[in-house]
Formats: structure tokens, sequence, C-alpha cells
């Protein structure tokens, strides 16, 4: 039954070493690479955490309901990723491409909250990258994971559009969607350290240094 | 994607200039790579004789301050990327595949991708002399010299935009090559029977996989500061310039294994074959290079002692700093054990591997000395730095890369490189070696600081700078002679055969040069040092029955092998034409004010254009054509 699994995911390939696929091995050593890249700019952050000497500040800017309404949309992408995964390996097309587009849009959604975030702090909370070191920290954190989101929604696009091909996407190439599923996931996961740390961590008290910014 | 015609040919140039744009076979990429690395390795050499054409003599003129700067900026960047992480890289892909008894890589176009966009990055450096706006900063472009107020122009820039594409070149080649060494072993070949070196290649492509990501967002932080005006190291809006130098040696130390593991893979499998012994303590070998692999991360801010961080960290990192000397020294005492009672011979491979074993030990003890942070603090910022880096990297690592050489030529061109010239320019190397790099010792303690482009006489400094210009011109002699030597016999040197050194490893159970698909059969590994063995107790050897390509067992020996593409070049070149436009994209005058470089927007854009365009191509491209006869198309 194992080796039946195992045919059916790595159809095409000659039989590796480990029994992974070599691209989802190299999916995984991708993601403990951009682990890297996130970490040294949420490292960043923090350790430029409460040295802003002038402008806004996170207690001035964050609307901590409003991003909890775009992190629940991307949360929520996730599992409809499953969904997908899960229907495309039971062969139903059909059901796979609605879980997919669904997917895509709740990214996409997500984007036009950051957006939306990204101008009200522009013009109403007089924060830019430029402002402070809070602006230049946080615009730079939150934008690269942004790019992260869309790179990811134009990789679930591509495959929607592929679906449509004759054998662009089946069961068998089911490894093709996992790979974008795992890339999905793990920006998911970034987002949630990023929500907790910088947004929360940012606004309440009680929380290491929230609010105010004297000394840290 | 619709300016593009959707039905491009795969290309089939068996010879010529579009043979190798499109090659994915592994040795033709290392043969790239190490042609372009040395000629890169030779430039950065060019460099420093100019600086020590300058340092000869006291108050010299013949370089002005302008020009020095980017001179020892140039060097270290040039030697440290662009020379021997490259040179390392044509060992893993020449060398590795063989090792492991595979075909290719696991990524065949992956890996053309890597050269070809190591080659952007490259040319986007090197180009910098051309247009005079050479990079001044250091190799380390410690803030805030490297912002705009202190360093108006492009220089900076250009220095940022080649390594992220340096860097790219380097984490797809480092994924791929993770992902070859783990997946595609011979049956038979775990972990502990790997060789040293694809063991090295290993550890060090997942340093680099982890270190890479650090510098990469370093170096956009800066480029936003300067480009963007933000404040990650704008002291003015409370910035700590310190955090660069963090973020910076955090990669930079990893980096140091990154540029030494490889050499010391190479000097692991020299030494056996040139002893007739086994390496001595296999798994304490392999456990000290992960070990150093692992405490790598905990020593970077012994490049920082006299930032001010204080006793605690100083304490600290002095003690992590000696800590990581132990897995380096079990080694040596290795290598050495290796060589005790074998049956040594000393061909010009073995002789660089000993130059390295030696040299690298004097640069480890000067290592240990700068451990002692308040040691450290008369040295730091002097010549005594300058001796140090150089016997560890240039009497370490290039010996290393020197014997590897020597070692593989005759299965990269199935011909014998000259013995005669090899001593010769092993001699002339170890003793332009000691003459150029030992006296900075001395001109160090006395107190000669690094990167001065001229200094007065009768400081003491005086007769051994012109011992180091000495020691320089008498290593470039050496270069010249191997330049020769490598040039001449790859046409004309004696056939080798082979297995010319009697060799214990899978390279050598193959043809040289070896054939395109590499191994016929793949083998069916039962020991380390497979090879050795088989020839050592005549073993039948066992083999796994062709079916490469998946489908064509039942004809024989019908080998399929990945086809040539287009793609992972024109990505490359997207990228590096990418890469040129984002240099120029801001013009910030004296007083600060910003303006946007439409051209250069526009050359960014259509590189990154062309870059997307070719990632989608690629990724539609099947790796095999179907069967003209059947099998379902790709579109």
């Amino acid at each position: 039954m194992a080796n039946a699994t195992a045919a059916v995911t790595h159809g095409e390939h000659e039989p590796t070493t480990t029994g992974l696929d070599h691209r989802k091995l190299l999916m995984w050593a991708f993601l403990g690479s951009d682990c890297m890249f996130f970490g040294t700019l949420i490292a960043t952050y923090l350790v430029y955490k409460n040295k802003s000497i002038e402008g806004a500040l996170p207690i001035d800017v964050f609307d901590i309901p409003v991003t909890s309404v775009s992190t629940f949309v991307l949360l929520m992408s996730s599992m409809s990723m499953v969904m997908a995964y899960a229907w495309l390996t039971r062969g139903n097309l059909k059901a796979f491409r609605i879980w997919l587009a669904s997917t895509a849009i709740m990214g996409a959604t997500f984007l036009a909250f950051q957006m939306f975030e990204f101008r009200d702090f522009a013009v109403h909370g007089q924060l830019t990258p430029r402002t402070n070191l809070f602006g230049s920290t946080f615009f730079t954190l939150t934008g690269f994971h942004g790019a992260h989101v869309t790179l990811g929604v134009v990789w679930l696009l591509s495959i929607l559009f592929h679906s449509f091909r004759k054998g662009g996407v089946t069961p068998e190439k089911n490894l093709d969607v996992d790979l974008a599923a795992l890339y999905w996931h793990f920006v998911d996961i970034v987002w949630i350290v990023i929500f907790t740390v910088v947004y929360l961590f940012g606004v309440f008290e009680g929380f290491p240094g929230a609010a105010v910014s004297t000394g840290h | 994607m619709t300016t593009i015609p959707l039905a491009i040919p795969r290309p089939v140039h068996p010879t010529g200039i579009w043979s190798w744009i499109t090659t994915i076979d592994h040795k033709r990429i290392g043969i790239l790579y190490g042609v372009t690395a040395f000629l890169m390795f030779f430039s950065g050499g060019i460099e420093a004789l100019l600086i020590r054409i300058q340092l000869a003599r006291p108050e010299q003129n013949l370089i002005t301050p302008e020009i020095f700067n980017q001179l020892f900026t140039m060097h270290a960047t040039t030697m440290i990327f662009l020379g021997v992480m490259p040179l390392s890289a044509a060992f893993f892909n020449f060398v590795v595949p063989l090792q492991i008894g595979a075909r290719d890589v696991a990524f065949p176009r992956l890996n053309a991708f890597s050269y070809w966009t190591f080659l952007g990055g490259a040319l986007i450096l090197k180009m910098s002399w051309l247009t005079g706006s050479a990079p001044n900063g250091g190799w380390f472009g410690y803030s805030p010299l490297t912002g705009i107020t202190y360093n108006p122009g492009h220089g900076i820039d250009v220095w940022i935009l080649s390594l992220q594409v340096l860097g790219i070149a380097s984490l797809a080649a480092s994924f791929n090559f993770i992902v070859t060494i783990l997946n595609m072993r011979a049956p038979g070949m775990g972990l502990m029977r790997m060789p040293l070196f694809t063991w090295m290649t290993l550890v060090t492509a997942i340093l680099l996989v982890l270190a890479f990501p650090v510098i990469t967002v370093a170096l956009i932080e800066l480029f936003f500061d300067r480009a963007f005006g933000m404040n990650f190291f704008n002291v003015a809006a409370g910035a700590n310039a310190v955090l660069w130098q963090h973020l910076f040696w955090v990669f930079g130390h990893p980096e140091v294994y990154i540029l030494i593991l490889p050499a010391m893979g190479i000097v692991s499998d020299i030494i056996p074959v040139f002893s007739r012994k086994p390496l001595f303590g296999y798994g304490t070998v392999v456990l000290a290079g992960v070990i150093i692999a692992f405490m790598g991360w905990m020593v970077w801010s012994h490049h920082m002692f006299t930032v001010g961080l204080g006793p605690v960290a100083n304490s600290v990192f002095a003690v992590t700093t000696m800590m990581i000397a132990v897995p380096t020294g079990i080694k040596v005492f290795n290598w050495m054990g290796t060589m005790w009672g074998g049956s040594l011979s000393f061909k010009t491979p073995m002789l660089f591997a000993l130059g390295f074993v030696t040299m690298f030990v004097i640069g480890g003890i000067s290592g240990v000395m700068h451990a002692i942070a308040p040691s450290d603090a008369q040295q730091q910022d002097t010549y005594f730095i300058v001796a140090h880096i150089h016997y560890v990297l240039f009497g370490g690592a290039i010996f290393a890369i020197l014997a590897g050489v020597y070692y593989w030529f005759p299965k990269l061109t199935g011909r014998m490189y000259d013995e005669k010239q090899g001593q010769m320019h092993f001699w002339l190397m170890f003793i332009g070696q000691n003459i150029t790099f030992f006296p900075m010792h001395f001109t160090g303690l006395n107190g000669m600081p690094r990167r001065i482009y001229s200094y007065y006489g009768g400081l003491g400094w005086d007769f051994w700078n012109l011992v180091s210009t000495l020691g320089a011109l008498i290593l470039a002699v050496g270069f010249l002679i191997f330049i020769y030597n490598m040039a001449k016999s790859w046409r004309k040197g004696e056939v080798a055969g082979s297995d010319p050194w009697d060799g214990r490893t899978l390279e050598w159970s193959i043809p040289s040069p070896p054939p395109e698909y590499n191994f016929v059969e793949i083998p069916h590994v039962e020991d380390r040092d497979d090879w050795w063995e088989e020839k050592q107790r005549r073993r039948e050897r066992r083999a796994v029955p062709v079916v490469a390509g998946g489908s064509d067992a039942d004809e024989g020996h019908d080998i399929h092998l990945p086809q040539p593409s287009y793609w992972p070049f024109f990505v490359s070149l997207g990228l590096f034409i990418g890469g040129m436009g984002l240099i120029y994209l801001m013009n910030v005058d004296a007083d600060g004010i910003r303006t946007l470089n439409w051209a250069a927007l526009t050359v960014t854009v259509a590189g990154l254009f062309m870059g997307v365009v070719s990632v989608y191509r690629w990724s539609f491209e099947p790796v095999n054509d179907p069967e003209p006869d059947g099998g379902h198309a790709a579109h």
C-alpha cells in the first residue's frame, strides 16, 4: 500500500535515496532558507522596537480588529488549500478548482487589506517607510511578506489556468500542487508570527515592550 | 508571454557556443564554473599585485587613495565571492555526481541557471571598473561608510546588487546539491560511506542556504536606506550602526566555513590516495566538519571584539572561538594519522594538500590568537589580520583548490598535467605564500593598519613591506606556470587513463574524461572507498540495471539524459539586466533629494519581465521531450 502511494506520488521519477521526490526535498530546503530570511527581518524589527525618535508608533496606527479579519482570511485560505489538494488526490478536478480559486481569492483579499492598511497608515497615521525606525522595519517586513503572498497567488492562479489544459493538472501529478501548498502554508505561518510579534505585542499592554517608547 | 513565440524548438547544438549556453551537463557546467572562477581569481590577483606595488615603498603615489579603496574592496569581494566560492562550486559540479554514482545533479537546468546567474553577478561587479564606480567600502561594507551621505554615487549599489545576484546563484546551487547528495546516491551508499568531499559539500550547502538569507536582508536594508531614504542604518533616526556588523558577521562567519569546508573535503580525499591508506578516523573527520559548521554560528562577534559589546559578550565569543579550534585540530590530527605509516607519494596534488595542512595550521594558530579578546584589541584592523586571513584563505582554501585541480585534472580532461611544472608551481606558491604573508605578522604587530594606501618611512614597516611585494611577484610567476601547464596539458598532455592515482572513490571507476552519462550502470556500493575495495578484493561489481529516464529498461543501455534548454540562461540574463537597472534606479543629489531614473526603471522592469517569462517557459518545458511516436505532449 505504501509502495502504491509512493508510485502515484512519484510516478514520473526514478527511485530516490530518501524516497522523497527531488522537488519536495528542494522545497523544504528552500523553506528552511526562507525562515532565515524572515528571521532576519523580524530580528531587525525587534532590535529597533521602541527605538524610534519621532513619528507614529504601533499604538498610533494599528487597528487590531481590522488586521484580525485579514489574518482570519489568510488562515482560512490555508484550510481551503488543504481542501483543494485533498480533492485533487481524490480525482475531483472540479472541486479542486473551486477550492484552489477560493484560496487565491482569499490570498488576494489579504493583500487588498494590506494595501488598504499601508495607505491608511500613510494618510492618517503619517507613517511611511521614511518616517522613523518603526516605519522602515515595519513596511519592509510586512512588505516582503506581502510579496511572498503575491507570488503565492500568482502561483495558485497559474496552476488554476494550467488545470484547464488537458492533462495539465492530474491526480498523478499532485506534487505540482503539493509544492505550492507547502509554500502557501509556510507564508501563512510566517504571518502568524508577524501578527503576534508585530501587531499584538505592539499594542496590548502586558506584552513585552508594548505601548510606551522609553528605553527598552 | 504573447511576445515570445510559444514553440521555440528544443536546442540541439552538439558543439559550438550554443552547446555551452544551453548545456545542462554537470561536467560542462563544472568546467564553465572553474574557467570563469579562475579568470575572476586572476583579475583579483592583479588587483592584489597593484596594492602590493603601491605599498612596496613608503610614500609612493602610483595609485590614488580613491583607487586604492576600490582596489582592496574589489580584491576581497572578488576573491571570496567570484574566486573561492565558485571554484568550490566547480568541484561540487564536476566531482559530486561522480562520487555518489549519479548521472547528473537532481536539477540539471537549475544547475545551469546557477552558473549563468553567477556569471551575471560577477560581470555586474567587475564591469564597475569600466564605469569608474567600483565599490570602495571594504568587503564587509561597514555602516555608515556605505551610507549615501558618506558614499554618494553608485559604487555601493553595484556591490549590493552584485552580491544579491551572486546570492541567488549560490542559493540555487546549494538547494541543488543538498537534494542531489541526499537523494541521488547509488544504492548502498549510506551517508557514512560518502567520500569526504561529498560530505563537506553537503555541510557547506546547508550552511549556505541558512547563512545567505541573512546577508540578503542586510543588503536589502542597506539598499532601501540608500535608494529610498529609509532609516535602518541612519543613526540620526536612532538606528544602531552595529546592527550592520552583527548581520554581516552572522552571515560572514559561516561564510568563512563555506570557503574552507570544501577545501577540507578535497584534502581529506587526496591524502588517503597518496598515502595508500584509508582516511584515519573517517567518522571523526565527518563529525568534526559538522561540528565546525554548527559552531560556526556561535562565534561571529569575535570580528567585533573592539566594538565595545562588553566583557560578557566578549568572553562568551572568546570561549566559543577557542572551542571551534578543537574540531579543526581533530581534522589536522586525522590527516596526520592517515599519513602515518602510509606509503607516501609526493605528487603535485599531495604537495598542495600538505601545503594546505601546514599553512592552515599557521593561520589557525593566529586565529586562536585573535580569539583572546585582549590580544585581539592589539591586532584588530592591522596587517596581522591580513596575514591571518591569507594563511587560511590563500594558504588554506586556494592551496586545497589547486590540489583538487591537479588531482582531478586527469579525470576532467583525460590527460595528465606536466608533473615537473606542477612541482615547480607548488614550490613557487609555497615559498611565495610565506614570503608575502608571513612578514605581515610583523608589520601588523608593529602597528601598520590595514587599508592604508601609503605610509611614512622609518616606522619599521619599510623592509617587510618590500619583502611582501617581492613575495607577491613570486606568486604571480607561479600562477603563470600553472596557466601554461593547464592550457598545454589540456590539449597535448599524456593520456592519463581512467585511474592514474590508483584512486579510492567512484569517480576513478569510469573512463577519463567521463562519458556524458557518467556511469553505464549505476554501481552498487558495498564499502566506504568502494572502488578501492573492489580493486583490492577483486570483488565482482554488482550494478543496478539501467533504468535512467525510467522508461527504456527493455532497450538495454539506451540512457536518457535530460535535454539541453535555453531557459535557465534567459532567466539569468533577465536577472542580470534587472540587477543592472536597479543599481541606477534612484539618483541622489548632494542635498539628499532623490529622483527616479526612468531609464533604469525601464531596464529593471524589462529584465524582470524577461526573467518571469523565461521562468514560465522553463516550468512548462518537460525535462525530456516526449518520444515522437507517442506519449502525451507537454502542452
